[in-house]
């Protein structure tokens, strides 16, 4: 069948079988490899994507399911000038390590802020709750998220 | 010192050596740049997938791949039988024993490889293995470790003339009769019965591998998730007689080891096979299930051990008995001499009299593997052991645990320190070490909280249990020296080349693999340090063969101990050469330069002064170069550590316990390592805290259990669990720094210390809240429920 | 990473088409909401649907709202809407403090109210939300629409009384003055399927209970409910002694069955000692104290 789907702003139509999962039509048609994948029970969030603007297990929902549909990844957080607040502050606090579980855990984190400019400690581990990192022991993570929320309100001051 | 809660930042600016530095590979990876196994597609890629035995024993009477060779996408279905007309049926593990390819005669765990499809995308290959029909001949497993030398245990290796049972080694280590006198004189001893249950190192990232064979110039390249690539190319040389100069293994970034990535999988051979059938490069990467039912498992060990003392608090000795659980293939990764791996350190941090262990292996119907997961080669056993062992004794005595191991620990003064089982601890500061981390969690006021606690909670006040645990370990990691330790006989050394290029930038190869702990910043820091240009102006290669000198890779916490050295030592070497060459730019002798800060100078005479940047270009120029150097600056090292290194710690866990529920929470972890030097502190933290969640997963939800067919019950992230931010508390770290006397800039390794250290601190604190004197991990709220009624659970098996 | 086998896609604009569609691709069509159950089931080839029938598009399906004494909560409410909503947590804390510990947010995302029921996993924690609360299911079909009380709908694990051709397009909670409502799971981990929950909604009369419900999930309770439990406690004082005489009700009409979660006799010992605990909560919420969700 063939599906039009958003990706990062622009348009892109796609013959796919109706089976397809949306993280393969990321990785394996449109080369976004950004987006990973790590299990099969929808367990790791290593493939968490923004539908529609809402993060999601992209490895449980169908590429068919994302026709007429918004889609963006890690590759669309840097702009041309430069790198988005959260990414920044993952490289500051050293919020990664292999770096596997990274964009999901920057879509999530990304996601996090635009609802809640301020989360706690707290709200962030719940948040990230369903992403599984398995080198940094999800401190500078946590760290990283509360930085880019501080960053990005010394931005907004200025602004 | 530093501690608290606040971790370590990145510097704003660029240190010109060690300190805290932004990672050069996050560029990458926090835009989605990462290059990854399953990422790269060459033209013309087929896809292999794997026809695995749901039966954990059970001969294969027929096997028909004709509906799945008609499937219109599927290019080629290879069998046992395909791979014994090549030879290959069966492959040497990293322990001198065989596991199969693809099974020929019976399955022997549930997952073993039978068939291998290949075809033009992963959905297709997944489609022809439901084609393809099987037939067995079920047999009875061997699930229960404890039963697999009952005289009438099925044999599962019949494979191997002559074998009548499943025992596969008996080793042991210590002096018998001295542990036995030592016993016989104590005051008193403890016992205990405790199994560190299989775990999988588990990585986000699954292992994978594409092979390519040029049919034309019969090069093979393999890219392939492996933490040890040099090794890699030797063994398939050695399994499948291909020449070794036409093979180039590639490991692009790697998505975490732990140990997981270090052995070759028969899918990556079959990925091999598969690309010389078709012509075409094959891409085989397992999935979450084929990961954790049939790659590297780890730990599996059943341990009796005793512990003797004085009255008056003093340990004497402790003595081992272990039943090791290899499964079907003895697959186990550790030196060759030492089947149990470094489990002799078992010892611990204490000054003992004498100690002994014995060692069984057996084979039963489980994965091969047994010592991948960031464990040292079987340290986490070790440390689990004797941190348990002391708080079983001063359970039973009454004693305080922070005191009887203050009282016990090996002194400053005592180093090199010779343990009862032979090995020499290079250096420590134990007590200092353990008191900071005393100090840090407020060791005394907790007591004193957990004494009004449990007052009211007998009042029925209070809800809740609170429990303090204590772990002192002592790793032992960089693996060699080469004479004492191999690998299928390639001794334990790493390699390092050191290019510097006329404008002063310089290319730093690696034997080593980084899986995500960042050696192309920390490595490049040790240049930096050394040669005192900037990290930035370093590029570091590693994990391409043809690209790097020969090296075994990077696990048991080796990547600093041996490669770091090789990096400094390599460095020294080119900046040796470079004061040749300084000294003719200066018209000095070499012997009148003094090196600071980057350059070199006329002793006496500051302003006299060349900088690496400007040698390096004098290096390659029309200068008349003096004897010594013949062009450029360049040099390259095999460093064979003379010892290992012994990084240590102290750690306090404190966990709130709900008796109602079982549950579990960690309130509080103190971590204070001595890793020796730290060459980017932030780097080592980062280290530190994903050692520390691995052992709460350990130690409270991570197992491998299996039902009586040998089902494995543990065979996805559904099952197997791994600990979310949700379960980790902050960590709190502190430090100790006692530079390692032998290593060339003093520092230890750490990436598997917290691994190794944590797992008994939140047993020994769980266990502490709930006053029961053991209960095996992992301690789930069933576990610990059940600890509480006096009835624990076995936690390899499944529960009834 | 595991795939689905092959099946034909269709999306439906409408209740009315997405029966239709049920209609002609006959008995091997499944409808797929958030695919958070469906899809992983059929990564593994348990599930192999010829036909999914997409119903995302059903706008109709999404609404949560008050009208006339009753909460309606649409079949395609999302986990999280469920958990954000005013009124829902106005009026029913239990499915608050559900919500809260049902999967991981990412998944809460995705996975839908109606999905969940229709899922009929013995461990689903919705169906033991809306079995105390006695909520009732309108099921459509071609011939129109029924209601089913929740305790009837579900006939066995992965079952329910939903038809081939039928769809669950709403739950509908009856609202009564005077209640208070909790739930409480006990997990292995953040996340992770219930080793055993209960769910408590209580009205007091006085300090005397006057109608209670109690959901269970994961304990092989009979409809996720706990009625023997809830026919002790009527009428009798809303007191420590009481829950706890309840939980022992409850532990004692369940029947748990051993797996890697945990044995037979922790998982009942759970059943009681988590309606007590359920019970305890929502008796302080209708007095009118405020209990905080417990978080994951
Ligand atoms: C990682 C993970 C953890 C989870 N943990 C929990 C947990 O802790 N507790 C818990 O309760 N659940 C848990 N779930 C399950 C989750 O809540 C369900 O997957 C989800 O709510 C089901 O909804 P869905 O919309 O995704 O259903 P789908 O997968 O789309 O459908 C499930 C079934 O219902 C049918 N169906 C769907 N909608 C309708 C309808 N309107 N009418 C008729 N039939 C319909 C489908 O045909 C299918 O058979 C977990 C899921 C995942 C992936
Ligand atoms: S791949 Fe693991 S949740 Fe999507
Ligand atoms: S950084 Fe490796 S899994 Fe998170």
């Amino acid at each position: 069948m063939q599906i039009t789907v958003t990706v990062n702003g622009a348009e892109r139509t796609v013959e796919v079988e109706p089976r397809l999962l949306l993280v393969h039509l990321l990785r394996d048609h449109l080369g976004l490899t950004g987006t990973h994948w790590g299990c099969d029970t929808s367990n790791c969030g290593t493939c968490v994507v923004w539908f529609d603007g809402t993060p999601v297990k992209s490895c449980t929902v169908l590429a068919a399911m994302a026709d007429g549909h918004e889609v963006r990844t890690v590759e669309d957080l840097a702009t041309a000038d430069g790198l988005d607040p959260i990414q920044q502050a993952f490289s500051d606090h050293h919020g990664l390590q292999c770096g596997f579980c990274t964009p999901g855990m920057l879509m999530t984190g990304r996601w996090l802020l635009d609802r809640n400019p301020d989360p706690s400690e707290q709200e962030i581990r719940e948040a990230i709750s369903g992403q599984v990192c398995r080198c940094t022991g999800y401190q500078n993570i946590v760290r990283s998220v509360r930085a880019a929320a501080e960053l990005s309100q010394v931005k907004g001051a200025r602004a | 010192m530093s501690a608290g809660i606040d971790s370590i930042t990145a510097a704003a600016t660029t240190p010109r050596g060690y300190g805290p530095m932004r990672r050069k590979e996050d560029a990458r990876f926090l835009r989605g740049k990462g290059h990854y196994l399953d990422d790269i597609r060459l033209p013309g890629m087929l896809h292999g997938a794997i026809l695995r035995s749901p039966y954990a024993h059970a001969w294969i009477t027929a096997i028909d791949t004709s509906a799945a060779e008609a499937h219109p996408k599927v290019h080629a279905v290879i069998t046992g039988e395909t791979l014994a007309g090549l030879g290959l049926a069966w492959m040497p593990t990293l322990s001198h024993d065989v596991q199969a390819v693809l099974a020929t005669d019976k399955v022997r765990f549930q997952g073993q490889e039978v068939a291998f499809v290949v075809a033009e995308d992963r959905y297709a290959a997944r489609d022809a293995l439901g084609l393809i029909d099987v037939e067995y001949e079920p047999l009875t497993p061997v699930v229960d470790a404890r039963k697999s030398l009952d005289p009438d245990a099925p044999l599962i290796r019949d494979d191997i003339t002559g074998r009548t049972d499943n025992h596969i080694f008996d080793w042991e280590a210590g002096d018998a009769a001295a542990t036995d006198e030592v016993f016989a004189r104590a005051d008193v001893v403890s016992s205990c019965d405790m199994v560190y249950p299989r775990t999988h190192p588990a990585p986000m990232e699954t292992c994978g591998s594409i092979a390519s064979m040029d049919p034309v110039t019969g090069k093979l390249t393999v890219y392939t998730t492996t933490q040890a690539p040099h090794a890699h190319r030797t063994v398939y040389a050695l399994v499948a007689g291909l020449p070794e100069h036409k093979i180039q293994i590639i490991s692009p970034d790697i998505g975490g080891g732990f140990g997981n990535k270090v052995g070759i999988y028969p899918g990556y051979v079959c990925a091999v096979v598969g690309s010389i059938v078709t012509g075409a490069p094959v891409k085989w990467v397992e999935d979450r299930s084929e990961n954790l039912m049939s790659t590297s498992f780890a730990r599996d060990y059943h341990m009796h051990g005793e512990i003797a003392a004085t009255k008056d608090g003093t340990i004497l000795g402790v003595r081992v008995k272990v039943l090791a659980d290899h499964g079907a293939f003895n697959g186990t990764a550790q030196p060759s001499k030492m089947p149990a791996g470094l489990f002799h350190v078992f010892t611990g941090s204490y000054d003992l009299q004498a100690a002994h262990c014995a060692v069984t292996g057996v084979y039963t119907n489980k994965a091969p593997g047994g010592v991948a997961y960031a464990c040292s080669f079987r340290i986490t056993e070790a440390v689990y052991l004797i941190e348990r062992l002391v708080d079983v004794l001063a359970t039973d005595q009454g004693w305080d645990p922070a005191e009887l191991r203050m009282n016990n620990l090996i002194r400053a003064e005592q180093f090199p320190y010779t343990t009862a089982t032979g090995w020499e601890y290079d250096s420590g500061d134990y007590p200092q070490t353990l008191r900071l981390a005393l100090q840090m969690v407020g060791y005394e006021e907790l007591r004193r909280e957990q004494a009004a606690r449990r007052a009211a909670f007998e009042r029925g006040e209070a809800s809740e249990l609170m429990g303090i645990g204590l772990s002192f370990f002592t790793e032992a990691v960089g693996a060699g020296p080469r004479k004492h330790m191999d690998i299928l006989g390639l001794g334990m050394a790493d390699g390092a080349e050191l290019r510097v290029h006329p404008t002063g930038k310089a290319v730093l190869r690696l034997s080593c693999k980084s899986q995500g702990q960042g050696h192309e910043t920390t490595f490049a820091q040790i240049v930096a340090e050394e040669l005192g240009i900037s990290p930035d102006d370093i590029e570091v290669v590693q994990g391409d063969t043809d690209q790097t000198p020969f090296g075994l890779g990077t696990y048991g916490s080796r990547s600093t101990p041996v490669s770091g050295a090789a990096a400094a030592v390599v460095a020294r070497k080119v900046r040796e050469r470079a004061r040749i060459v300084a000294a003719a730019m200066l018209e000095v002798s070499p012997a009148d330069l003094e090196w600071s800060k980057g350059s070199f100078h006329v002793k006496g005479d500051p302003s006299a002064s060349k900088a690496m940047a400007e040698i390096a270009m004098a290096a390659h120029s029309d200068l008349e170069l003096p004897e010594g150097v013949e062009g450029h600056l360049d040099a390259t090292c095999v460093y064979n550590p003379p010892n290992l290194t012994y990084p240590c710690g102290g750690y306090v866990c404190v966990v709130d316990v709900d008796p109602g529920t079982g549950q579990v929470k960690v309130r509080r972890f103190v971590a204070v390592d001595d890793c020796g030097v730290r060459i980017n502190p932030m780097v080592v933290e980062g280290q530190v805290h994903g050692g520390l969640a691995d052992g709460i997963g350990m130690a409270l939800m991570e197992v491998m259990a299996f039902d009586t067919d040998g089902n494995h019950l543990g065979a996805s992230f559904m099952d197997y669990l791994l600990p979310t931010a949700v379960e980790c508390p902050s960590w709190e770290l502190g430090e100790t720094v006692t530079p390692s006397p032998h290593h060339p800039i003093g520092a230890k390794g750490v990436g598997e210390s917290a691994t190794v250290g944590s797992p008994p601190a939140v047993v020994n604190a769980v266990l502490d809240a709930i006053g029961v004197r053991h209960a095996d991990m992992p301690l789930t709220p069933a576990q610990v429920w059940r600890a509480m009624q006096g009835r624990p659970l076995r936690t390899d098996l499944a529960i009834g | 990473m595991q795939v689905p086998a092959q099946f034909e896609y269709a999306r439906a604009t409408s209740v009315a088409h997405a029966i239709d569609l049920l209609r002609r691709h006959g008995p091997e069509s499944r409808l797929v909401a958030g695919g958070h159950s469906l899809i992983p089931m059929m990564k593994l080839r348990i599930a192999n649907p010829e036909t999914l029938i997409d119903i995302n598009d059903l706008a109709e399906l999404t609404r949560i709202g008050l009208d006339s004494g009753l909460l309606r909560i649409g079949a395609l409410v999302r986990h999280a809407e469920l958990l954000d909503s005013a009124v829902v947590g106005e009026h029913f804390a239990i499915f608050r403090d559900a919500e809260r510990v049902i999967a991981d947010p990412i998944v809460r995302n995705w996975g839908t109210v109606g999905g969940s029921l229709c899922q009929a996993d013995p461990s689903e924690d919705l169906s033991a939300a809306f079995s105390a609360v006695r909520a009732i299911a309108v099921i459509q079909g071609a011939d129109g629409e029924r209601t089913v009380p929740v305790r009837e709908f579900h006939t066995g694990p992965y079952q329910t009384v939903v038809g081939a051709a039928e769809i669950l397009t709403e739950l509908r909670v009856p609202i009564r003055p005077g209640g208070g409502s909790a739930y409480t799971k006990v997990e292995r981990r953040a996340g992770d399927w219930a080793v055993a929950a209960a769910g408590a909604v209580l009205w007091l009369d006085g300090n005397t209970v006057s109608d209670v419900g109690i959901g269970l999930t994961a304990v092989g309770a009979a409809h996720f409910a706990a009625e023997e439990a809830e026919d002790f406690l009527r009428g009798r004082p809303a007191t420590e002694e009481s829950f706890a005489a309840a939980g022992r009700i409850a532990a004692a009409h369940c029947n748990p069955v051993a797996d890697q979660r945990g044995p037979v006799d922790y998982k009942r010992h759970l059943a009681g000692e988590l309606t007590t605990r359920a019970l305890r909560r929502a008796a302080a919420r209708a007095a009118g104290a405020a209990v905080e969700t417990e978080g994951a």
